[in-house]
């Protein structure tokens, strides 16, 4: 009747017990378990009725606009500010009724979070790591986080990817099962937020998982395993990355160029819904895998364009879909 | 306990690495003391009718005035600057969020203002020990030693109430510059308090810095244990701790 199930890193390993078919149980699995949350500030609602979970391991995104209710719902579930209504388990945990378990597992980057300017690099993991029992060696962190250099830098003196690098040291400094990471690319310059990418993927391979707040629709395509929308305190849609630019970013297109003056047998291939032609220049739109098809009828017409090439539809043509759809501010 | 002892080590390090807190708490009430006591000396006033210095030397009346002036440099200028600093540009939130106790971060301030209480205390009265002869010790170091503790904790709980409270470094520095002077003036440890006029001797009455000044002045000079400034010194201490721990906010 009894069935286990523990879960090493990839590894699922079930014990079947009295025949019967084995189960997972779901909530073994889950980091955080979010139902039904509320948050008012005045006549806002700034999060209105939020509910997701969040696997053990994964990389979870949430995205939407500033003032969508990202940061307050993180800081909510973490209990740095008071939920008017839901439930929250972290690892079974309730962060309003047992802060000190809570703190034990969870780890924070906090979005505009500075340390003195005078704190060298090895006095902020220091004194982070002191107010944990759990505390992981800083001095490893140091390393791992490319700061070994910078030990006896002043926090002041550090560059913006520095800055956030020893942010992020800080919120793993107590061996967090899960961190939050709040706009960490945020003010980073292209190169440095590659760099940040690297360290969150080195995260979960540690084991950690991993809850990702950003605005920036290419780096929670690059990183995350799911993503809730958020919009007005709500989420909108959520899903695997490329689930939702499935199911939102729009119609797919083909470009090309031909001097060909009748394409009619075109709007015939498969998946073809629509043809614009300027000049010599041929847009197709149409779904599924438009552009395959398209090269296929085009070759089989004796037509064989340099220039055909697709769209590659992204979060960022997803989300925009999503947000204007549902502000019904453009049709 | 270890997270208290850290972050007391690492602010009593910050505290040396600002060279403006180095100014005001410690420099700048011995530059006060070169001044006043190069323009009154240390001459005891025989004439009971003319004197304005308790019946000492001046530059003896100073030595307590200017420990207690660097204690409200320490409250009113440093602390609250600080606090208020850390707040506004969220290093109270970051530490909230790893769980540091709100009685680590409190209890490290007023640690640090004892320290450095401490610290200024023991340059000034050697350095006007060596240029004007006045006493290394106080008359009655029994009573002096309470009395010193009781001011710096005091002043270090008002420094943490004002941090509390200030919402921002500016407004929290530019009032601190405000009540410093002020202090500084009306307390007695510019002009002695016998010669101010009956108006600003009722304002000095309200100033914290002057019952912590008559609390150190006395067993210092000799005069034994004054209740009655300690009782407001006191009282100033419980109320500014109670009023922090009710008004002090994360972000």
């Amino acid at each position: 009747m009894v069935f286990r199930c523990r879960r090493f890193g990839e590894d699922v390993v079930m014990v079947r017990a009295a025949g019967l078919e084995p189960v997972l149980l779901s909530m073994m699995d889950s980091a955080l378990v979010v139902d039904g949350l509320r948050k008012r500030y005045g006549d806002t609602m700034a999060v209105d009725g939020v509910s997701f979970e969040v696997a053990a391991g994964e990389i979870f995104g949430i995205i939407g606009a500033n003032g969508s209710g990202k940061t307050t719902t993180v800081e909510c579930v973490q209990a740095l500010r008071q939920a008017d209504a839901g439930s929250v388990r972290v690892f079974g945990i309730d962060p309003q009724t047992d802060r000190a378990s809570l703190r034990s597992v969870v780890g924070s980057q906090l979005q505009e979070s500075e340390l003195p300017n005078r704190l060298r690099v090895w006095e902020a993991l220091d004194l982070f790591a002191s107010i944990s029992p759990t505390s992981a060696d800083w001095r490893e962190l140091l390393a791992d986080w490319g700061l070994a250099e910078k030990k006896d830098a002043a926090f002041a003196s550090l560059s913006g990817g520095q800055r956030q690098r020893l942010l992020v040291a800080l919120a793993l400094v107590n061996s967090p099962r899960l961190v939050f990471l709040d706009e960490m690319t945020t003010g980073l310059d292209p190169a440095a937020r590659r760099v940040a990418w690297d360290l969150i993927d080195q995260i979960r391979l540690g084991g950690t998982t991993v809850v990702l707040v950003t605005h920036f629709m290419d780096e929670a395509e690059r990183l995350c395993d799911r993503i809730a929308v958020f919009r007005q305190g709500r989420i909108i849609a959520a899903g695997s990355p490329q689930g939702l630019v499935d199911a939102h970013a729009g119609d797919a297109t083909v470009h090309f160029s031909t001097d060909e003056a009748d394409l009619s047998w075109l709007a015939n291939s498969q998946g073809v819904e629509r043809i614009d032609r300027a000049g010599s220049r041929v847009t197709v739109h149409g779904s599924g895998p438009l552009l395959a098809h398209t090269a296929a009828t085009l070759v089989a017409h004796g037509i064989a364009p340099l220039d055909l090439r697709t769209e590659r539809k992204t979060l960022e043509d997803a989300f925009l879909a999503l947000t204007a759809r549902q502000g019904g501010t453009t049709a | 306990m270890k997270a208290l002892r850290k972050l007391t080590w690492i602010e009593l390090k910050l505290f040396t690495r600002d060279p403006l807190s180095l100014v005001f708490t410690l420099a700048l009430p011995f530059f006060f003391l070169i001044v006043l006591n190069g323009v009154f000396g240390n001459e005891v006033e025989t004439d009971p009718a003319e004197d304005v210095w308790r019946g000492v030397g001046p530059a003896d009346y100073y030595v307590p005035a200017y420990l207690g002036l660097v204690m409200s440099a320490i409250g009113v200028l440093s602390m609250p600057t600080r606090l208020a600093s850390y707040r506004e540009r969220g290093v109270l939130r970051r530490f909230r969020a790893s769980a540091m106790p709100l009685w680590a971060v409190l209890g490290s301030q007023i640690a640090i203002a004892l320290l450095t209480a401490v610290v200024g205390a023991v340059s000034i009265t050697i350095a006007s020990t060596l240029i004007y002869g006045t006493d290394l010790q106080p008359a009655d170091s029994l009573a002096f030693v309470p009395a010193f503790a009781l001011a710096a904790l005091s002043f270090g709980a008002l420094g943490v109430l004002l941090g509390s409270v200030m919402p921002t470094s500016r407004s929290a520095q530019g009032a601190g510059i405000m009540l410093f002077f002020v202090m500084f003036l009306l307390s007695g440890s510019g002009p002695p308090r016998e010669v101010l006029t009956g108006p600003m001797k009722a304002l000095g009455n309200l100033l914290p810095l002057t019952h912590v000044i008559t609390l150190l002045q006395d067993p210092w000079l000799g005069f034994g244990w004054n209740t009655g400034a300690s009782i407001i010194v006191a009282s100033i201490l419980v109320g500014s701790v109670a009023l922090s721990i009710r008004y002090f906010r994360w972000e």
